[in-house]
């Protein structure tokens, strides 16, 4: 646990050291935003409803960025090897980056959001469950995600491994998560989106103990 | 069993990286207070050994015992060639960082002797990207002495260091052994080291192809250059 | 934990693996004869419906070759045994194949009967997210050259890409509920079942066939990866020891 505390610290204060990086993946999110609506065109009926997809799109997207720096920065000096010889246990390893990771890809969510609104004009009635739904769908980004980026920052073609091994594990937090968001934005007469979360909740349930357990695999040499 | 239990003990160890082998059946026993020089030309496995004795690496055969028991990570200090530090942060933050995660005190007052063990002691509020190689190699090397392991791994310990960094190398080489630590060093530069060690093992493509008192060392070393010479010229 | 030394080539499994093939080849050639000729055409979709004595077959045996990756990838993990990382990558292979093949036999029926190539389907949806993550297995193998890591890592990749695969299933019928219902031999004529039943079996041992040959041939290459270490070099050794 102390461990655990420890190497979340120095995850934060590495992501805020390299916030100069994190406003640029940021950048490239709300750039995602605006190019995927000269997909649709400029309908605004259309473009209200598909707001909540284009967002978790943008999301996922930035977040191999995010991911993948998070591994450059421990690779560069062998640092997690560092950490495993002081006898750290790969899975305190493994939480600490993942928790940040989390919280990173929330805060970039958060920054996404009003972009967002401002672009495709949502009702702000359900915003408070919106972001409810951020910090549950990025808990199910950042786990497998955390994993995958630590297994591809090992191999040649990185770029490319991360994205293939992560997104088709990741299609029920996409579904979930765009579902939900849409539902509190669009209005949720059968009140479903609560289903949705569950489902998100059920995720992370599942991968971030599972994920934890396999990560000493993927890191010890 | 005997007298001492052995500091580090290895046997059989074998390791490949793909195709080739990088460590063929290398036997080793250091008793706690002993230095030894690992000596052997560039490739020869020195490093691999190394970080294998650390618990870095999984050996493919063989197996390491660390004071009678089974090697765990965290009880030997390795300072290899990769500085384990993040250079996005200052030399004392990323020793705190590590002393939190042994669980240790991490205040600066605790930390700041380390760095004036090292001759760090001005430059801990700098970013580590600011530093040069050799003050690279004196931060690993304080948080190596952090770790208070009884094994210490020193991988071409001169390297990058400036001469006062030498007699650093040689000064904490026998503070250690005085401790009752033992420490391993990898290096080339064999006449130094046959110096200030006891004992010697003479590595070549993977295996150990001489052991002996350190004070043999540069010529067991000698022999085994005029081998491959002969062997290259035949 | 001491990694065991490569398995060798075993004849015997590649015996038995050809007598599979056989078996499942003639069992394939009844199955296929009474699906097309003696089976009786479906009332509604008539003569295209017959695509399902292979493509329900080819489902159940997808679903069975990628649940055998799945536990090889824990029997690699769990015993550390090179035996079942050869047993992991023809797994893996095979499911993939057949999971490409479910996806192509189902776009051929969608079309015709639903008039669409691809329909949001949460059985078809989840064969080819199936498809996508097995791929990326495959490419991870590829990419990595040492062969422990190669097992290691791609056994952790199927592991969590195989515990995923019933949450997409669900997600995808919850995201999509306007979709066929299972189709399960109780609901369809038993003249239709006998040469469901047969090819699957037939496929069955195909399947078993290939992936034994398959991971015989990955058996060859690990043996050469993980050859034991040369013999010493004696002019280099006699010099150190004089």
């Amino acid at each position: 646990m102390r461990a655990v505390a420890a190497a979340f610290y120095k995850d934060l204060l590495l992501g805020w050291r390299g916030r100069a990086q994190g406003m640029a993946v940021a950048v490239f999110g709300a750039t995602l935003l605006l190019l995927l609506s000269f997909a649709v065109g400029p309908n605004a009926q259309m473009l209200r409803q598909l707001g909540g997809g284009f967002l978790w799109v943008a999301l996922l997207f930035s977040s191999t960025l995010a991911l993948t720096e998070s591994f450059r920065l421990e690779r560069e000096n062998r640092a997690i090897e560092g950490m495993l010889l002081l006898g750290v246990h790969p899975a305190a390893i493994f939480y600490g980056k993942a928790l940040a990771n989390w919280l990173q890809l929330f805060v970039l969510g958060l920054l996404l959001l009003p972009v967002m609104v401002v672009l495709y004009d949502p009702s702000l009635d359900g915003i408070g469950g919106v972001i409810g739904v951020l910090a549950l769908g990025t808990a199910g980004l950042s786990a497998p995600g955390t994993l995958h980026a630590g297994l591809s920052s090992q191999t040649r073609a990185q770029q490319v491994l991360l994205p293939l091994l992560l997104f088709p594990l990741v299609v029920p937090v996409l579904i979930a998560a765009v579902r939900a968001t849409s539902l509190l934005l669009l209005g949720d007469p059968m009140g479903q989106a609560r289903s949705w979360a569950l489902l998100l909740l059920a995720f992370d349930g599942v991968f971030w103990p599972l994920c934890g357990l396999l990560f000493g695999h993927v890191i010890e040499e | 069993m005997n007298e001492t239990k052995a500091a580090i003990e290895a046997r059989g160890l074998c390791k490949r990286y793909g195709r080739t082998w990088a460590l063929v059946d290398v036997d080793l026993c250091i008793r706690p207070g002993e230095a030894l020089v690992v000596a052997g030309r560039n490739g020869s496995g020195k490093s691999t050994l190394l970080r294998v004795l650390a618990g870095s690496l999984r050996p493919d055969r063989g197996e390491v015992r660390l004071l009678g028991t089974s090697l765990r990570r965290g009880r030997a200090a390795l300072v290899g060639h990769a500085s384990f530090t993040y250079d996005l942060l200052t030399g004392m933050e990323n020793l705190r960082i590590a002393a939190r995660l042994l669980g240790r005190p991490s205040g600066p007052e605790e930390i700041q002797p380390f760095l004036d063990r090292v001759g760090l002691g001005a430059r801990g509020a700098d970013r580590v990207q600011a530093y040069s190689a050799g003050m690279r190699k004196r931060l690993t090397l304080a948080r190596a002495l952090m770790q208070d392991a009884p094994v210490l791994l020193l991988d071409e310990p001169y390297g990058q260091l400036d001469p006062p960094g030498f007699g650093l190398i040689d000064r904490l080489v026998d503070e250690l052994r005085a401790e009752g630590r033992a420490v391993v060093l990898a290096s080339h530069q064999v006449e130094r080291l046959s110096r200030i060690c006891d004992r010697a093992l003479l590595l070549d493509a993977g295996r150990a192809v001489w052991s002996g008192p350190a004070s043999e060392l540069p010529f067991a070393f000698q022999r085994l250059e005029e081998a491959s010479i002969r062997a290259v010229a035949g | 934990m001491e990694i065991a030394s490569a398995p060798p080539v075993s004849p015997r499994a590649v015996r038995g693996a050809l007598v599979a093939l056989g078996v499942g080849i003639l069992l394939l050639a009844v199955g296929w004869y009474q699906g097309l000729f003696v089976a009786p055409p479906e009332h509604y979709m008539g003569e295209v419906q017959r695509i399902m004595y292979v493509h329900v077959p080819t489902a159940w045996n997808a679903m069975l070759a990628l649940s055998f990756a799945f536990l090889s990838a824990l029997a690699f993990l769990w015993k550390n045994d090179w035996r079942w990382d050869a047993r992991l990558e023809a797994a893996v292979e095979m499911g993939v194949l057949l999971s490409f093949l479910l996806c192509v036999q189902g776009a051929i029926w969608a079309k015709p009967t639903w008039g669409v190539w691809w329909d949001w389907d949460p059985r078809l949806t989840t064969t080819a997210v199936m498809l996508v993550a097995f791929v990326g297995i495959l490419a991870l193998r590829h990419l990595v050259d040492d062969p422990r890591k190669r097992a290691v890592w791609s056994s952790v990749a199927t592991v969590i890409s195989y515990a995923s695969v019933p949450i997409v299933y669900f997600s995808v019928r919850w995201w999509n509920s306007l979709h066929q219902v299972q189709s399960t031999p109780q609901t369809v004529d038993s003249a239709m079942v006998t040469p469901l039943r047969i090819n699957a079996f037939g496929m069955l041992f195909v399947l078993i066939a290939f992936v034994t040959l398959r991971s015989q041939i990955a058996r060859r290459r690990l043996a050469a990866e993980l050859a034991p270490p040369p013999a010493a070099s004696t002019a280099l050794a006699a010099g150190g020891e004089r």
